[in-house]
């Protein structure tokens, strides 16, 4: 059994680069805790009772902003909600007073998505209340990662030592390089596969290995990881068309069958069903995607919980 | 450090024995009961509980579990390092039983408070016991009191009251620690 003495070694979950190890390691063997929590009948603690949480999205989101509320809500936290969309940010307000602004409110942690890289960092120096970063930019996804080595975990019984290929919009993708951290550091080997122009180019210097055909990844790897194509974050073109794509990095069922093993497939999501990966692999017993997206509102009650002792 | 002990040998097996008997007259056969131990150290407790009342019972199969009362806690935050969590498995729902909580001591009943507070995500039991092998009187921060008690002492804040098992400890025996 952990020690009761174990605390992170950070106030804010800005990334998983500025994570150690135990912390990496903490907030997973606490996840499993709050997993067995959701899976009962009653499926809400009162650890957070007296803490207001804030979630700020200045970008789309799903599957972060519901699984995080949830996550709140299952620790019985008070949460406010705000998009930037239909907010004063679009009247001109800066992001320093918006956020302050909430702050006055009394709240004590804040829940972020940013389109720039660093926002959290930034306002992290700027700010009292601790900070979350549920996504900033193409640089980090903290949670989505924690979330993945999770699953993996509970399909592996460990992390170390396994094979994950990552596939797809590596050079748009926080996922991506949340992912490579988080593996690297809990002992995985990790491969990035996809064209030339959506791998960045000093990519190995993460000690990753890089690889320009799906059949050799797949070959390869015991876990997929398969990356939406981000084409929002696209100005220019990477590739000539979606189809052109799909038929070169796209996973479908043939060329799944076609390796002599059976590999884990995993998706961030959202999926781009028939470009990145087919319905009937999304859909298939191969697939944990709707895996990771349960475990997603573990995981985050753990940082949640785990974060919210270190302001004490 | 001055060290009492209060309980060992077979003064303890016979603490056992009286707390399994006393349970056998308000419970019968157990087929109504289920015994939950809390984390992390009334688990031997309960284990210890139960292996008795199989050589009572050699053919009863009595429902038990684990129960962990962390998230209930109410010093969260108010204390120096993490609370961190122990598992629960408590596999059965205990809606119109008789709980049997067991820890292994009684001090200031917060943590049974909190564990009746977790005991609500299982159902709704006919009722709840508390069973503990140690209680230390007069130092309740609520109004607790244990249905069962192996045996009472009177101590003070600053004294330690410390359980050891033979299973992880070497020995059975009840220690009070002054001075600490």
């Amino acid at each position: 059994m952990a020690n009761q003495e174990q605390r992170l070694s950070t106030k804010h979950l800005l990334g998983i680069k500025e994570l150690t190890i135990h912390d990496i390691e903490l907030i997973l063997e606490t996840a499993k805790n709050f997993k067995d929590v959701i899976n009962r009948p009653i499926k809400k603690v009162p650890s957070l009772r007296d803490i207001t949480i804030a979630n700020i999205f200045f970008e789309n989101s799903t599957r972060t902003k519901l699984s995080f509320e949830l996550a709140e809500k299952r620790l019985s936290a008070d949460t406010i909600n705000f998009a930037a969309s239909s907010s004063s940010v679009s009247k001109g307000e800066t992001l320093i007073d918006t956020v302050n602004n909430i702050l006055a409110m009394k709240v004590d942690m804040v829940v972020m998505r940013h389109p720039y890289a660093g926002a959290g960092v930034f306002l992290s120096k700027h700010i009292k209340a601790q900070i979350i970063n549920a996504g900033d930019g193409a640089h980090e996804h903290p949670t989505q990662a924690l979330l993945d080595a999770f699953s993996i975990r509970e399909k592996f019984g460990e992390v170390a030592g396994k094979k994950i290929a990552i596939i797809g919009d590596v050079l748009h993708s926080r996922v991506a390089l949340s992912n490579i951290l988080c593996l690297k550091k809990l002992g995985a080997e990790v491969l990035v596969c996809g064209p030339t122009t959506l791998i960045p180019k000093y990519i190995g210097a993460l000690g990753v290995k890089v690889e320009h055909d799906l059949l050799k990844a797949l070959n390869w790897c015991d876990v997929a990881n398969m990356l939406r194509i981000q084409l929002e974050r696209q100005e220019t073109k990477f590739f000539p068309s979606l189809r052109e794509y799909s038929m070169n990095y796209g996973l479908n069922k043939q060329i799944l069958d076609s390796i002599d093993k059976e590999i884990i497939v995993m998706h961030p999501g959202p999926i781009n069903r028939g470009v990145e990966i087919t319905s009937d692999v999304a859909d298939s017993k191969q697939s944990i995607i709707l895996n990771q997206v349960e475990n997603g509102v573990a995981v985050r009650m753990a940082v949640l919980y785990l974060l919210a002792n270190q302001s004490s | 450090m001055q060290t009492l002990k209060l309980l060992d040998g077979s003064k303890f097996q016979i603490t056992i024995q009286r707390l399994c008997h006393q349970l056998i007259e308000n419970h019968n056969d157990f087929s109504e009961s289920v015994i939950l131990g809390i984390q992390p150290r009334g688990i031997y407790l309960a284990n210890r509980i139960l292996a008795q009342l199989k050589l009572i019972f050699p053919k009863s199969n009595i429902k038990n579990g684990i129960l962990d009362v962390t998230f209930f806690r109410d010093d969260f935050r108010r204390k120096e390092g993490i609370l961190f969590p122990s598992s629960t498995q408590i596999d059965f729902i205990i809606e119109g039983k008789k709980v049997i909580l067991i820890d292994d001591v009684l001090w200031t009943g917060r943590t049974i408070r909190s564990a009746m507070d977790a005991l609500q995500a299982f159902g709704r039991p006919d009722k709840v016991e508390l069973l503990t092998l140690v209680d230390r009187r007069y130092s309740r921060h609520v109004p607790i009191e244990a249905n069962y008690i192996g045996i009472k002492v009177d101590t003070i804040n600053s004294q330690k009251v410390k359980v050891s098992w033979k299973e992880t400890d070497g020995e059975d025996q009840v220690i009070l620690i002054s001075g600490v």
